[in-house]
């Protein structure tokens, strides 16, 4: 009983601050069911239902009824907090101090009805939703796993509708299926229903004979399985190359963003995630590759007028020279101290290049811009779709260097300097030239996103190079799991991608980076793709197919 | 000859003077047992001579070459190679990553091979263990990897910092009996220990520390018989 008032007190109050934030009424404007439910009322839905199940999960007594009561009374003070809202804001005008505590926000809560009969509606919708997540709790296992994917990917569907959109639109017949399903905002009734029941039907079948496919697959011979393994690769290279083409030019953009942090997250994952050095100015190095293809080929300052190509080396080789040089002086640096100075280094970048000391070689606050566009022979990388390729090519790349790096001397130095530089050093290995090529390496890797940056956008200014890229870029490889290569890509599409999908999203960004790592760090602290190791240490018995999936992801 | 000598040397914790004027030396084939209280600077010698820590003073001789121009990483390839204090396995590297880390230094893949079946014999636990990450080890077995990994770096002489701390009685018994076997295979080591009475029993020469210098300094049977030795360290009255 008390856990239930507990976990439900935490539940309202995030909640109301939800509402308070402005977030409710932000995302109010975008239906995940067409003029059924919003995606405001989506959020405090999920939130009141998430409340419920951990009621529900944390009652001490196993009878059913004490379970269920629990999520109810959880549920209870959810809708009992938000009516606290409504009423205090029918009283005081709380604006003043919450700008986003609007008018419009209380209609809302209130569902339209005015004080007594939404406080009423309130409190039903908060019983109802939670004790439904308790009875979910209940239900048999199989059952709760078919329920709760479905949901969530009906909610997901809505959620990303513009990305489904367009992926659909282009293909003629297949058109009408968007008709159908999206027509202008949110799904429709029937097109949830349906989607509800498909999800449903494919993950039923997935529990019910799923494992039984795995061992099968494992069993087949290893010819056969050589087989699959080189069609999957080749399936996934096709999807990679046809991309831009199904996207269009919107979702090819944020692709082309998501790519560019795919490539800096491949390098800090080598630093932070292989060899554990904390780098907090990892931006810098983004910052040197794009100035320096910048200076290198604008006619704008005119120095050398190179082409993108003549420039690229020269922006890598800069940064792997600018890595070893912070690397010298923060050698004997560990953890926090490692972190502070190079957050300053960071900061000692961004704040050179918009010196007016600095202006005539780099341009100072205007920037450097008329940077001219990679091309091979006559074809030009101008539009998004097309630098999408220059983009992949980079990442592929990074990604066979680090896959091929993190099994070799080199890399299990790195391990073993991440997990005690004492005893790496009493093993034999060479603590200055490992971490040297571990800041150099990883440098590399973002000074070539950042020259393929500078050429993407023809221009380049300072305030592009803040320390939060260097904090998104950290969170990335955290969400995504620290030292693996497929939990870079992921960590990026779902940091970098999805808030440019979700544009309601973009002014609560840091709110959700913030409460995306709380999460992460309480529910799956190894993150969304771990190392196998990673996983291992949690969860022993699953380990091995695990390996060969990365091995796969990670572009074989 | 002796095979390890130690002259005078004088280590600082930055301004903190720790060990003062001390002098050891170790013949080949011996066990040298290094007793002392907390804070008289065992540790801190077995650092030095490892090469992670760097004396100000004094000169350090393996096989009559000085040691003190090399940097850690390059002393582990002249043969000396110390077993931590506290364990200090890679947790979150697998067992076998773990004995294949303690043989970074070495190139000869025969020679490897030869040194993994040695550990595996003498630690059948850790081959039953080998795809086990080391952190989820139990400590005894944690110990034994420890042992394990430095011999994977082929030692001539083993540094041992308190290899029984934190460990059941049991094991401790069983730790020693492998001390000793190593010695028997050649392998020359010197003992840091607070188990006087256990490192006294096993070793052929003594050395006791206080407060960063040398006391004392025999054979292990003299100092058990010595009647300081058996006041402060074996807790006789």
């Amino acid at each position: 009983m008390r856990q239930g008032i507990k976990i439900g007190l935490i539940g309202g109050i995030i909640e109301v601050l939800l509402a308070l934030v402005g977030m409710v009424e932000a995302f109010s404007q975008r239906y995940i069911i067409s003029d059924v439910i919003s995606m405001g009322q989506t959020l405090l839905l999920v939130v009141a239902m998430f409340t419920g199940y951990l009621a529900a999960k944390r009652t001490n007594r196993s009878e059913p009824l004490w379970v269920l009561a629990n999520s109810l009374i959880s549920g209870l003070i959810i809708g009992g907090l938000l009516s606290l809202l409504v009423i205090l804001g029918s009283m005081v005008r709380l604006r003043a101090v919450f700008i986003n505590a609007s008018p419009d926000l209380f209609k809302l809560l209130t569902f339209n009805q005015g004080i007594g009969t939404g406080i009423l509606l309130l409190l039903i919708f908060g019983t109802l939703s939670s004790s439904l997540s308790g009875l979910l709790f209940l239900s048999p296992s199989l059952l709760r796993g078919v329920l709760i994917r479905s949901l969530a990917g009906v909610a997901m569907a809505g959620l990303l509708q513009d990305l489904l959109r367009a992926i659909f639109a282009p293909w003629g017949p297949i058109a009408e299926i968007n008709q159908w399903f999206f027509p202008i905002n949110g799904l429709t009734v029937q097109g949830a229903v349906s989607l509800f029941i498909l999800i449903a039907a494919i993950s039923y079948f997935w529990r019910k004979s799923g494992s039984k496919m795995k061992t099968s697959l494992r069993r087949l011979p290893p010819t056969n399985q050589r087989v699959l393994r080189i069609t999957s690769s080749f399936l996934l290279a096709v999807i990679l190359l046809a991309l831009p083409q199904i996207l269009g030019l919107f979702l090819s953009e944020v692709l082309t963003i998501v790519g560019l942090f795919v490539l800096l997250g491949l390098g800090l994952n080598i630093v932070v995630g292989f060899a554990g050095l904390l780098d907090l100015g990892y931006v810098a190095f983004f910052a040197i590759g794009a100035y320096t293809v910048a200076v290198l080929t604008s006619p704008e300052l005119g120095f050398l007028n190179l082409s993108f190509w003549g420039a690229l080396p020269f922006a890598i080789v800069a940064g792997v020279v600018s890595g070893i040089l912070l690397g010298i002086p923060v050698l004997k640096m560990r953890g926090d101290y490692l972190a502070i100075a190079t957050l300053g280094f960071g900061e000692i970048i961004r704040i050179l290049v918009l010196s007016d000391f600095l202006r005539p070689w780099l341009g100072g606050a205007q920037g450097i811009a008329k940077i001219p566009r990679p091309s091979i022979g006559s074809v030009e990388f101008a539009t998004p779709q097309q630098i999408y390729y220059l983009i992949l090519a980079g990442c592929l790349l990074a990604g066979f260097i680090s896959w091929r790096l993190r099994d070799s001397r080199l890399g299990r130095a790195w391990m073993a300097v991440r997990e005690d530089e004492d005893v790496a050093q009493a093993m034999g290995i060479n603590l200055v030239a490992a971490k040297l090529l571990a800041f150099a390496t990883g440098a590399g890797f973002s000074a070539l996103s950042g020259a393929i940056f500078a050429s993407k956008l023809g221009s380049v200014y300072p305030h592009s190079f803040s320390v939060m890229i260097s904090i998104n870029i950290l969170c990335l490889i955290i969400v995504g799991g620290m030292g693996s290569i497929p939990g870079v890509i992921v960590g990026a599409i779902a940091l970098v991608g999805l808030p440019e999908l979700l544009r309601e999203f973009a002014e609560y960004r840091l709110l959700v980076y913030g409460a995306a790592l709380v999460a992460m760090m309480i529910l799956r602290p190894e993150g969304l793709w771990p190392e196998a190791k990673r996983r291992q240490e949690l969860h022993r018995e699953e380990a091995p197919e695990i390996e060969s999936a990365s091995g796969a992801a990670s572009g074989k | 000859m002796p095979m390890l000598e130690v002259e005078n040397i004088h280590t600082y914790y930055g301004q903190i003077h720790v060990l003062k004027e001390v002098s050891l030396s170790v013949e080949k084939g011996e066990i040298v047992t290094l007793i002392g209280a907390n804070g008289a600077g065992k540790s801190t010698l077995l650092r030095t001579i490892s090469g992670l820590l760097r004396p100000r003073l004094g000169s350090i001789r393996f096989d009559s070459e000085d040691l003190i121009r090399y940097l850690a990483h390059e002393i582990v390839v002249k043969g000396i190679v110390q077993v931590p204090e506290g364990r200090r396995v890679f947790g979150q590297l697998t067992v076998m990553e773990n004995l294949e880390m303690g043989a970074f230094g070495c190139k000869d893949p025969k020679l490897i091979r030869t040194n993994l079946e040695r550990v595996f014999t003498l630690f059948p636990r850790l081959k039953a263990r080998s795809k086990q990450v080391a952190g989820t080890l139990s400590g005894g077995e944690q110990q034994m990897l420890a042992m394990g990994r430095a011999l994977m770096a082929n030692p001539r002489l083993l540094l041992m910092d308190e290899p029984s701390m934190g460990l059941a009685p049991v094991l401790v018994d069983s730790i020693f009996e492998t001390i000793q076997r190593l010695n028997t295979d050649g392998t020359t080591i010197l003992l840091v220990e607070q188990n006087a009475r256990m490192a006294l029993q096993i070793a052929n020469h003594g050395y006791v520390l206080q407060s960063g210098s040398v006391v004392l300094s025999d054979t292990a049977e003299n100092l058990r018989a010595n009647e300081m030795v058996r006041k402060a360290y074996l807790g006789e009255m």
